[in-house]
């Protein structure tokens, strides 16, 4: 027994040793050590972002160096506040705060105090800073802004928030990421890969040297630049047309899908993003609820399409056969819907589908579309051949640009109505409106835009996008290469873009022609509501517009809405005809036609509603 | 007798786990104290460097040790005690002071702590004392003396102070159990540190009502015919409970406050995680290193050399007291557990040795030496890992320090000679 006491002790020991380090080494061992160990540095190489060119090489997007104030509060020694905080330029409350905030996020990771600096503050700072332990200057790269243009497309960068750093373990605080559009899309190609460096440390934190002579070290790779199809000079000059006009515009190159400007109306310096006014300008765009400069409306504005639509009824009633070209409807100055007479502007008299549509004949497509509708059954197979036939060309869905934004507009199908009148409860007469556009069919402006580019290409379309080289490479993703067939077949479209022809020579924009060029285009006045003080106001109608050219060769097809300026032909038809003219010309020669443009604005219709007056609507004002 | 029949009949085993010990401390050393600057490894301005000239003392000192008749240790063993006494005595009038301890003479290219030395010296006087004729353990006259002898270096080492060496004397109550030393000594010295580590977790009354239970469960379960004397149970229950009061008192009045922390952190008495937290990061800091270094080791470790927590000094007092983080880190769970075996199986060989011994003086001696050297190596140890509070002794032939590695060399290779020696009469 006593033998045995002692050697029992030493045996028992031993066990609860090795218990004891298992438990530590073994269970408690985590790989991501490095991190986490207090003895190793971590240090960034932030590489530059990429470039952003427009379709011909023209520089949208460079960069221009910032420096944040980082701090390392572990690191902070006792300093004179009131003598650092006059040479950063900011109150000791704030300084105060700031640093608080850091030693909360964590005593021994740097946190940016005093962020982007300009070059000549910094040049000020950079003497003194030595100064002052646990500070130190990080140099960042901003966005420089070569045009003034684009700011909803292009998109800005900021700071990552707290709910980037969980989402994605790659970013530190401090770092930028892109925020919308096109810097968001595609961030990871625009940032680059950061470089990283382990360095040693002691226990009094001095850098003793490169960790393990820097085998696990990373270099930083360079941001990739990025060839982006918008016409830096269309975008230029169809934001200047959109002065004091709220509304999307969006132009695409039929032939290929690419994105030739996209505009939203009104909009804003790309340059009031960057820098320390940054998020003073910030505040101050986002609180503007009116006429939300931020919102980009050619991707996310939903109107009714109006009468452009039309032009598709025309199709799909020609591909079901239930009308040809030369079918002729009666139109009394409207039509009837029961026994409620709904009206028509085109002048009545008998409409084929020629004058339908460059007349826009309201009547003509009520028409066509109780054809269309009879044929089949019943209301629900009619209504699925329908909406087959109109999501064909990209509407009533997310149409897969490269933006990280955007609305599905509606078209409307058997389920959406059996929902609003009940199951089985509805005919033609409740859905009639959509035969011209109005109704519960609802579009962005971008889904018009590309309806007319699949109408140009006489039945099918690319998927807009944006991105036209990544570095080097141009783009084979199929997603935009591949053409996407809409169900009409191609000898259908002769006659409906012939009609749309006639539109610029004789119909509805028969003032808006360009010079030399052949124009298909259409018109819309889309009426609209809005409640004031619980009562449902009629405010004036949209202003719609689509149009593609040269007819027999289309090298732009494009969709312009204004709101709230009237007829189609007015706003949304001007602004159309002298983006053409300005895309295939290079130069306008309709130098009235611009300069009237360029000074109508539409302020008084857009504070009608908030002046707490009564007020009209349709106005002529010109 | 001569020195190649002394070869011959060594025990090699344990040699070869002092060399495994002593290369590997130095390894470690080395790792732990060296810069990339110098090249040298016989360095002397470097710690690793001093340590290979103590190494050669140390080989030096066993052909000494093995050189002298086994004889001379039983015979001279008194002298020696005295004359480490002496040295303890003259440290408070002509000691040096390092860190705050008056433990050292300074002998020029080397501080001489005597305290290494006396534990040799105080094994040898107990085994001598005890394995007297006229020494009867159970008497308790006897064990009186024997407890003196043990204590009294222990009483000038404390007011160094060195509280850590001090405890250290104590384990050689070991070596009078075994000699006949009534266990239950043993039995209630753990039942006092049961209930003064439960007292101080869950308080005194709590205390009370467990052992009260316990008791009854006794009562409840005993055979019928067996009587258990009510009164003096009843008393010893009175007497556990004084205790536990007086362990509270003790705590909140005798202690200090660093003591205090040193028991909240290790029994996390603390509940409330933000001081934890503090404590751990202020005098816990230690253990919060150490830990953290040996836990980032993971199964292989690091590799040699390869420490960033080492190489960055976040463990103080790495090449010394904390020796076993450098091996925790650089050489992971392999090189620990590695450890942890060499040390169990040299002290077991080391039992295994005492117990073979004929002559009682022989075996005695060799408690003495295993006792010691355990408790260096489990308190040293368990410290490091986060299982006992921080009390700063070496770990054995591992940690940086002339006299240590010295004391602890004679320590061993007396037994060795000794046992060497075993199956002859003395000359």
């Amino acid at each position: 027994m006593k033998k045995l006491v002692l050697s029992s002790i030493i045996i028992l020991v031993g066990i609860s040793f090795l218990g004891r380090l298992s438990y530590l080494q073994l269970f408690r061992f985590s790989e991501d050590h490095l991190l986490e160990d207090p003895a190793v540095k971590v240090v960034y190489d932030y590489p530059e972002r990429g470039y952003i060119y427009d379709r011909s090489g023209k520089l949208l997007v460079a960069n221009q160096p910032a420096y944040d104030v980082m701090v390392i509060p572990r690191e902070v020694q006792p300093l004179d506040t009131t003598e650092f905080c006059t040479l950063l330029g900011i109150s000791r409350e704030r300084f105060i705060g700031q640093m608080q905030k850091a030693r909360i996020y964590s005593p021994r990771l740097p946190s940016v105090l005093v962020p982007q600096l300009s070059k000549e503050d910094y040049a000020g700072l950079q003497e003194k800073m030595r100064k002052y332990k646990g500070f130190y200057i990080e140099k960042r790269s901003l966005r420089d802004y070569k045009t003034n243009a684009g700011a909803n497309v292009l998109g800005y960068i900021s700071e990552v928030n707290e709910w980037d750093l969980k989402s994605n373990p790659y970013y530190e605080l401090g770092e930028l990421t892109g925020r919308t559009g096109i810097e968001k899309q595609y961030e990871e190609v625009l940032r680059g890969q950061k470089g990283v460096k382990y360095i040693q440390k002691d226990r009094f934190n001095r850098d003793i040297g490169p960790y393990k002579d820097g085998v696990k070290d990373l270099p930083s790779i360079r941001g990739t630049e990025l060839h982006i199809t918008l016409d830096k000079e269309l975008q230029e000059y169809g934001e200047l047309l959109m002065r004091g006009k709220r509304g999307g515009i969006v132009a695409i190159e039929p032939g290929s899908g690419e994105i030739l400007t996209m505009i939203s109306g009104p909009t804003y310096e790309p340059s009031l993003l960057v820098g320390r006014e940054r998020s003073k300008n910030y505040s101050t765009l986002h609180n503007d609820s009116l006429s939300r400069p931020t919102w980009d409306r050619s991707i996310l504005a939903e109107p009714s399409p109006g009468s452009p639509f039309k032009t598709l009824q025309a199709l799909a009633a020609l591909q079901e056969g239930v009308i040809s070209p030369e079918t002729p409807f009666t139109c009394y100055n409207g039509f009837y819907v029961g026994n409620r007479k709904r009206g028509c502007h085109c002048g009545g008299g008998t409409r084929t589908m020629n004058t339908g549509i460059y007349k826009s004949c309201n009547a003509y497509f009520a028409g066509a579309f109780r054809r269309f509708y009879d044929k089949f059954e019943t209301s629900d197979k009619a209504m699925d051949v329908w909406e087959g036939h109109m999501k064909s060309f990209g509407l009533g869905n997310y149409l897969g640009y490269d933006l990280p934004t955007g609305r599905p507009g509606r078209i409307p199908g058997k389920d959406y109505y059996d929902r609003v009148y009940g199951d089985g409860r509805w005919s033609s007469t409740y859905i009639i409106s959509n035969a011209i556009g109005q109704g519960e069919v609802a579009a962005t402006p971008i889904q018009l835009a590309n309806m007319t580019a699949a109408i140009a290409n006489r039945g099918f379309y690319y998927t807009p996008h944006l991105i036209k080289k990544i570095g080097e490479e141009t783009i084979d993703d199929p997603q935009y290469t591949e053409r996407k067939y809409t169900t009409i077949d191609p000898e259908h479209f002769a006659p409906v873009v012939q009609g749309m022809a006639d539109v610029y020579e004789k119909g509805t924009a028969r003032w808006l022609q360009v010079p030399g060029v052949k124009i298909a285009g259409k018109t819309g006045t889309v009426e609209n509501f809005t409640i004031i003080d619980g009562v449902r106001k009629q405010l004036t109608d949209h202003s719609v517009f689509v149009a593609f050219a040269p007819v027999d060769n289309p090298q732009i097809a494009l969709a312009v809405y204004i709101e709230n300026g009237y007829y189609g032909a007015r706003y949304a038809g001007h602004i159309a005809s002298l983006l053409i003219e300005k895309y295939l010309k290079g130069t306008i020669s309709r130098k009235d036609l611009e300069k009237r443009m360029l000074e109508k604005t539409l302020e008084h219709e857009y504070a009608k509603p908030y002046s707490g007056e009564d007020f009209k609507i349709n106005e002529y004002v010109w | 007798m001569s020195g190649r029949s002394v070869l011959h009949r060594m025990d090699w085993i344990t040699v070869l786990i002092f060399l495994l010990l002593v290369g590997m401390g130095w390894m470690n050393i080395y790792s732990s104290t060296y810069d990339e600057g110098n090249s040298s490894i016989f360095d002397l301005s470097q710690e690793y460097g001093k340590q290979l000239v103590f190494i050669a003392i140390s080989l030096a000192s066993i052909v000494l040790v093995l050189g002298l008749e086994a004889s001379f240790y039983e015979r001279f063993s008194s002298l020696l005690y005295l004359l480490t006494l002496l040295l303890l005595i003259g440290l408070f009038p002509f000691g040096k002071t390092i860190a705050g301890a008056t433990s050292w003479y300074d002998l020029g290219f080397f501080n001489l702590q005597p305290s290494e030395l006396a534990k040799t010296a105080t094994a040898l006087a107990l085994a001598k004392y005890l394995s007297d004729i006229q020494t009867d353990i159970k008497r308790r006259k006897d064990q009186l003396y024997a407890l003196l002898i043990i204590i009294l270096p222990a009483l000038l080492i404390i007011p160094q102070p060195d509280p850590g060496s001090a405890l250290v004397f104590f384990a050689l109550v070991f070596v009078l159990f075994r000699e006949g030393l009534p266990l239950w000594y043993l039995g209630v010295a753990l039942v006092a540190v049961l209930i003064f580590i439960t007292t101080l977790m869950f308080g005194s009354a709590w205390v009370g009502i467990g052992l009260g239970l316990a008791l009854i469960m006794v009562f409840l379960l005993k055979k019928p015919t067996a009587k258990i004397p009510f009164l003096p149970v009843a008393g010893l229950y009175v007497l556990a409970m004084a205790f536990s009061l007086s362990v509270n008192f003790v705590f909140e009045n005798v202690f200090e406050q660093r003591h205090r922390d040193r028991f909240s952190l290790w029994l996390r008495l603390e509940k409330d995680p933000e001081k934890l937290e503090e404590i751990r990061k202020t005098i816990g800091y230690n253990t919060y290193q150490s830990e953290k270094a040996i836990e980032s080791g993971g199964t292989l470790g690091k590799g040699f050399l390869e420490g960033t927590r080492t190489k960055g000094d976040f463990v103080p007092e790495q090449h010394t007291d904390y020796i076993f983080t450098t091996v925790g880190e650089e050489w992971g769970f392999v090189g620990t557990s590695t450890v942890v075996l060499l040390f169990t199986i040299l002290l077991l060989r080391l039992v295994h040795l005492a117990e073979r011994q004929k002559n009682p003086f022989s075996r005695m001696y060799g408690y003495g030496v295993v006792s010691i050297l355990m408790v260096h190596y489990f308190i040293n140890i368990g410290m490091v890992i986060g299982m006992l509070p921080t009390i700063g002794i070496p770990l054995p032939f591992f940690s940086y320090g002339g006299s240590g590695l010295i004391g602890f060399t004679l320590l061993l290779f007396i037994l060795l000679r000794l046992d060497a020696n075993r199956l002859k009469e003395w000359d």
